[in-house]
């Protein structure tokens, strides 16, 4: 029993990484209908420019701020002199997000080398809490709770602000947008940004757990597309709910069937497909 | 106001627009008719910058917006209500009216005439169209066609255009409602706004408008005033699909 507590715990402590990383993937495609395949690559960045500026200026925060605003400019440059001059054309975009992908890793292994590293914990979280038997890494909780109130301020902003009516409106109809009065480029540039900017904020969260390593970027791709592909493209709904029925399949499938990993990944990916081929959330 | 001068539009190689020249007079409805596919939506399209001309000029109050992108020639006060409604499903009607609203304050083009009038605002649409009133907090996919229409039109207004271009309408519409949206027409002519009215719905359009410019195959074959389209009989028949019967009555 404390056995599947803690692992439906750790399920759910992936499952709030997973979101981090995969509602930043969501949103691009939903505003952008970009399959961005160098979201893995914000993620890596997020954890190496956090490392290096950890290991100068000894402050976590500093380091989760510096990688936030930096991977943001890096997507903004990539969406601003790159992806727009492809503008709705989604295959020579997402070829382009694969190109720098390789861009990006390769140039990682340049600066940072492919040694592996763990980025500290916060001192105040570093122990466990503990209720009667269950122990449990209070830093995982942290993660926990840090990705709830993400959720919860991304759902605010788009549910119930002007800022948000203009997302939905540029993701509903681009066009009609446009000839409403939306800058839609701005829009689908701050779009790119945050998604960026969340994918680094996701790796630096998993940082002192996950750490960084040489091909981090991919390892991590197929499990935030399978969760964005269960919850629907462009649902942060979807998102949400994908990132927890992945985060506790994948935990309790390797936990119990570990030469199946692969397998409970994504069966449940093509069952959604099969019933609902938009996904849970998602729209034609 | 508006004059548009041998204006050539294409999607990919297929030219659409091939030489369109026509004019809306300030503070009138001018008509574009025409059967369907002869380009009506194109023009609107590329005077509202969604799909720009390649070849041409489109000159609004002395400022050419042939090649501005759309939110910009939006922000010059040509406020688009396009055919087929184009309603954002995931917004609710207050939102739609949110985004869209801009107050008429400070703005260039606006003479001096209209600085009186009062702007059009959320509380104004709502006393002109209370059925958007009650259905405030709807989803713009959980609205009829007839509110999604209403809403369309709302959704022009609250920018405060000072050319509103319609697209169809009336399409689908209850004779009811084909006549409410004459009157708001009329009405909105009052205020002083310019409005470019494209109809197949001939007889609602010769009702309404001041000028008529008949199209076919993407170019203009005929402007006049209402009372000389309908004398022509061949012009009629020919562009219009209209019986040779008076008095008028459109089919579509
Ligand atoms: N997005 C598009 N791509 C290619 N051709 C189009 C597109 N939209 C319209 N057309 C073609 O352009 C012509 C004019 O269409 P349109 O402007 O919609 O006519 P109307 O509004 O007068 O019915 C038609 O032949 C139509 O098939
Ligand atoms: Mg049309």
């Amino acid at each position: 029993m404390i056995y599947i507590i803690t692992q439906f715990l750790n399920g759910l402590f992936s499952a709030a990484l997973l979101f981090l990383i995969a509602g930043g993937l969501t949103l691009v495609f939903g505003v952008m209908r970009i399959v961005n395949i160098a979201h893995g690559s914000f993620y890596m960045l997020g954890v190496y420019v956090a490392y290096t500026v950890i290991a100068r200026t000894d402050s976590l925060l500093l380091g989760t701020i510096a990688a936030v605003l930096l991977v943001a400019a890096v997507g903004l440059a990539v969406e601003r002199l790159f992806l727009r001059r492809f503008a709705s054309r989604p295959l020579p975009q997402m070829m382009m997000t694969m190109g720098f992908a390789l861009v990006f890793r390769d140039a990682a292994f340049m600066i940072w080398g492919g040694d592996p590293f763990t980025l500290p914990y916060p001192a105040l979280l570093a122990g466990s809490v503990e209720t009667r038997d269950i122990v449990f890494p209070a830093y995982r909780l942290f993660v926990m709770l840090v990705a709830a109130v993400v959720g919860l301020l991304l759902w605010v902003l788009n549910e119930h602000t002007l800022i948000g009516a203009k997302l939905r409106a540029t993701v509903d109809d681009p066009e009609m947008a446009a000839a409403t009065g939306i800058n839609v480029a701005l829009v689908s540039g701050g779009v790119f940004a945050a998604g960026a900017a969340l994918a680094a904020f996701g790796g630096v969260m998993g940082g002192p757990i996950l750490g960084g390593y040489a091909g981090m970027d991919l390892d991590l791709l197929p499990l935030a597309f399978v969760v964005v592909i269960i919850g629907g493209m462009g649902s942060l709904k979807g998102a949400l709910v994908g990132s927890i029925a992945v985060g506790l399949i994948d935990n309790f499938g390797k936990a119990l069937v570990p030469e199946l990993s692969y397998f409970t990944l994504f069966a449940p990916m093509v069952i959604v497909l099969a019933i609902k081929p938009t996904g849970l959330y998602g729209r034609g | 106001m508006l004059n548009v001068l041998d204006l050539h539009t294409y999607y990919g190689d297929s030219h659409v627009l091939q030489g369109v020249t026509m004019h809306v007079d300030s503070g009138r409805v001018t008509a574009v008719l025409g059967r369907n596919g002869v380009g009506k939506t194109t023009l609107c399209r590329s005077l509202v910058g969604l799909t720009p001309a390649r070849a041409g000029r489109i000159v609004f109050n002395d400022t050419e917006i042939t090649r501005l992108p759309p939110h910009q020639i939006c922000g010059l006060r040509i406020s688009l209500v396009p055919q087929g409604r184009r309603i954002f499903r995931s917004l609710t009607v207050e939102e739609h009216l949110a985004i869209a609203g801009r107050t008429r304050g400070s703005l260039a083009g606006v003479s001096e005439k209209r600085e009186h009038r009062p702007g059009w605002d959320v509380r104004k649409v709502y006393d002109v169209f209370p059925r958007l009133s009650e259905r405030r907090g709807h989803r713009g996919d959980e609205l009829s066609g007839g509110e999604q229409q209403m809403l369309a039109i709302a959704r022009a207004l609250v920018a405060n255009p000072v050319l509103l271009v319609m697209d169809e309408p009336t399409e689908g519409l209850a004779p009811m409602l084909v006549a409410e949206v004459g009157k708001l027409i009329r009405r909105l002519k009052d205020e002083g706004t310019s409005i470019l009215l494209v109809e197949q719905n001939a007889s609602f359009a010769v009702k309404t408008a001041d000028y008529v410019h008949v199209m076919s195959k993407g170019r203009i074959v005929h402007s006049s005033e209402p009372a000389a389209l309908w004398a022509n009989g061949d012009i009629r028949t020919q562009f219009l699909g209209v019986p040779r019967v008076d008095p008028p009555v459109a089919r579509d």
